[in-house]
């Protein structure tokens, strides 16, 4: 099983108001980065990196970056710089990058030559994700919704063309132009290119896709029935590709704090929700913006994951949490309106009733009593632990920690705990499952199912296409 | 497409929310003029053309629906985003035209404010800024719970969003070719449109060889629900 440690690094600052348990909420995209201090946010930035070299140094396997833009609940915009450094400040974890939000890149071409050079640096211990972005990223970098998926998939196969196919050669795709494509660069994994890992939430397509490459899909903070259901969907593409999908092609995050006594970890956990989190997550004071979320074009509402039934989760994307808002058919009767005689126009009121999202939201203690938040010493987070991984049965696990309104010391005790008391009991629990992870079984070179062929991956499919 | 009245040819483009049916203004052009509504390609429900990336792509599209019904002479009133279209169709074929209005229209990038974005906005919101005050938005679309229009709207901005993301709902070409733009052009402004300057009627008034602004005092952008008859007069005015 590969173990890996996360944080979203916080933009931590007392001054802003900006922690929602005694604060003012965080409304996406709605604050001025005026009120930015650089001086804290070098403190934080090297406190983050300092944190990230001392996990390799308690044995964690991985590293976990991730990048949002325009938001003080991570300070991941630029999430290669991170992995840049920790690439020569680290020498055995892995750098997962969770991920590069793939259609807000005007130039891949450029992020295939960052990330080949990362894992150069790194002697191959680059593992990176992709995502679509949310609204947020899409209007941060102006990147144009509908287009957002086509430009995500494109994007994918000409950074993998890139690292694969010896060049130079032309690009002349839908979204994308080169007349000469021949970095000077390889990366340093080349069978067939650094390992991939899928993060998401709600979109089927993402899964499907991710199924349909065999990447491994990471699901992000989820409730974990559904997010079996969401795993089952995996494997329901994987043998419609003909292969069985095993745990190397299934990892989980979710949030772990361990500390001394009990008592400090309950109190210590609940500043999950107190920093400036993420405003997707449960128990976070954010405001998702409807408005934001709901962006012309991004994402196919009837296309969601058992995760985005989930009241919060659906209410925090800005969408109806009644499906019969959604799917009665409505062509019909729109059209019928545009007939000549028909009275005046009328619209809807501003938007669709529902509870407020953070009212929907569980509180601390419901989300330590369905998991999605585990705190306690080394000794009751670990049959806790134990039951997230036999209900999952992922063969990569995320913990994450040091988040919200947690100090350097608060994440430093819990990272001590997990090198001298959890991490080796979690890895024992792993082997006995048999949770192997991506580095023990090649995901791309899978168990195929009865009458399945080996195919070429189908990024060379998509590569030999061009 | 919809169409009622005789006379001659006049073709009205929507707003970028979409045609919304047959109005009042429809009804008054239409004691004089044959009036032809069509959806723009990817509005109201339409076929999506999924190549389309640029506003100027439905005008070629629009020009070449006026050559299929062997129109000519043809007086183009382009309401809001339909007077963007209706202007990048006269700098393309003006022989086709024979008189051009432009009321509310974007397609320039304003001298002074901003458009207002659709995107960053509540459908209702957008709407209402459309008006003058908040009354009249009420009078139109706020006694009624009717969520086809909002679902329509959905589809209809995402052709928007399509062919007018970036740069939004200008062309940083247009100004350079409406100087060859001879067909005499009525610009018709609201004094309060909150959604797209007037001081972009002001540079097309500027910049068209034959063109005058007119002004519409208390009338916001959607001049054509606050205000139908005396837009339609002015309309048939110009016309003649």
């Amino acid at each position: 099983m590969l173990v890996g440690y996360f944080t979203e690094r916080p933009y931590q600052d007392p001054k802003s108001g900006l922690f929602g348990a005694t604060g003012r909420d965080i409304q996406d995209l709605s604050l001025s980065n005026g009120d930015y201090d650089a001086m804290l946010g070098a403190d934080l930035y090297n406190r983050y990196l300092d944190e990230k070299v001392y996990c390799e140094e308690v044995g964690f396997d991985a590293i976990m970056f991730n990048e949002h833009h325009s938001t003080p609940f991570c300070m991941g915009g630029v999430m290669n710089v991170e992995a840049s450094i920790v690439a020569k400040t680290t020498s055995k974890v892995k750098i997962v990058l969770n991920g590069n939000i793939l259609p807000i890149w005007d130039d891949p071409l450029w992020l295939a030559e960052t990330l080949a050079t990362i894992d150069m640096i790194s002697r191959g211990r680059l593992v990176t994700g992709w995502v679509r972005g949310t609204g947020r990223e899409s209007v941060s970098h102006n990147s144009q919704p509908p287009f957002n998926w086509e430009r995500f998939q494109e994007a994918h196969d000409l950074v993998v063309a890139a690292w694969t196919r010896p060049g130079p050669f032309r690009w002349e795709g839908e979204h994308y132009d080169y007349r000469y494509v021949n970095p000077w660069m390889r990366p340093y994994q080349q069978d067939p290119h650094p390992m991939m890992m899928i993060p998401g939430v709600v979109s089927r397509n993402t899964v499907a896709w991710a199924a349909r490459h065999k990447y491994p899909y990471v699901m992000l903070s989820t409730r974990l029935e559904p997010t079996k259901l969401s795993f089952d969907y995996y494997r329901d593409v994987a043998r419609e590709e003909g292969y069985e999908a095993g745990p190397e092609h299934i990892g989980y995050l979710w949030k772990v704090h361990v500390d001394e006594t009990e008592e400090l970890a309950y109190e210590t956990g609940r500043k999950f929700l107190q920093g400036p989190g993420n405003i997707f997550l449960e128990g976070s004071r954010g405001v998702a913006s409807p408005v934001l979320q709901n962006l012309p074009g991004l994402t196919d509402r009837n296309n969601l994951l058992p995760t985005g039934q989930v009241g919060f989760v659906a209410a925090s994307r800005g969408r109806s949490t009644s499906d019969a808002d959604y799917s009665k058919p409505r062509a019909a009767a729109a059209r019928a309106k545009a007939v000549k005689g028909a009275p005046k126009a009328k619209a809807a009121p501003a938007s669709p009733a529902q509870p407020p999202v953070a009212a929907m939201a569980a509180s601390y203690d419901e989300q330590l009593a369905n998991y999605t938040i585990i705190t306690g010493t080394p000794k009751s987070v670990l049959p806790k632990i134990r039951h997230v991984l036999e209900m999952l049965r992922p063969g990569s696990v995320f913990f994450w920690d040091g988040d919200g309104a947690m100090t350097h010391d608060d994440t430093m005790r819990s990272l001590r705990l997990f090198g001298s008391d959890v991490l080796p009991a979690v890895k024992e629990m792993g082997d006995e499952l048999g949770l192997t992870s991506p580095f023990d079984r090649n995901p791309m070179k899978p168990k195929l199912l009865k009458g399945g062929k080996r195919t070429p991956a189908a990024t060379k499919k998509a590569v030999a296409k061009r | 497409m919809l169409e009622a009245g005789s006379g001659p040819p006049l073709l009205v483009l929507h707003h970028s929310t979409g045609a919304l049916g047959w109005r009042p203004l429809h009804e008054k052009l239409a004691e004089s003029h044959r009036v032809i509504l069509p959806d723009m390609p990817g509005y109201s429900r339409s076929t999506l053309p999924e190549w389309a990336r640029d506003p100027r792509d439905l005008a070629i599209l629009m020009i070449q629906l006026l050559r299929k019904q062997g129109l000519s002479n043809v007086t183009l009133v382009g309401l809001g985003f339909g007077g963007f279209i209706a202007a990048e169709m006269a700098t393309m074929n003006s022989d086709l035209i024979g008189r051009l209005v432009l009321v509310g229209a974007p397609g320039i990038k304003p001298p002074e404010g901003d458009i207002l974005d659709q995107m960053l906005i509540d459908h209702a919101d957008y709407m209402r800024q459309g008006f003058r005050d908040e009354k009249t938005f009420e009078k139109f679309f706020g006694d009624l719970d009717d969520s086809d229009v909002r679902s329509l709207w959905e589809f209809n901005r995402v052709m928007t969003a399509r062919v007018c993301w970036k740069p939004y709902m200008f062309n940083r070409r247009l100004p350079h070719l409406l100087p060859g733009v001879d067909v005499p052009t009525l610009l018709v402004w609201g004094e309060k449109d909150r959604v797209v300057p007037i001081s972009i009627g002001r540079e097309y008034a500027r910049l068209l060889p034959n063109a005058k602004l007119e002004v519409i005092k208390a009338a916001g952008h959607l001049v054509d629900y606050e205000e139908p008859d005396r837009l339609a007069r002015l309309i048939q005015s110009h016309a003649r």
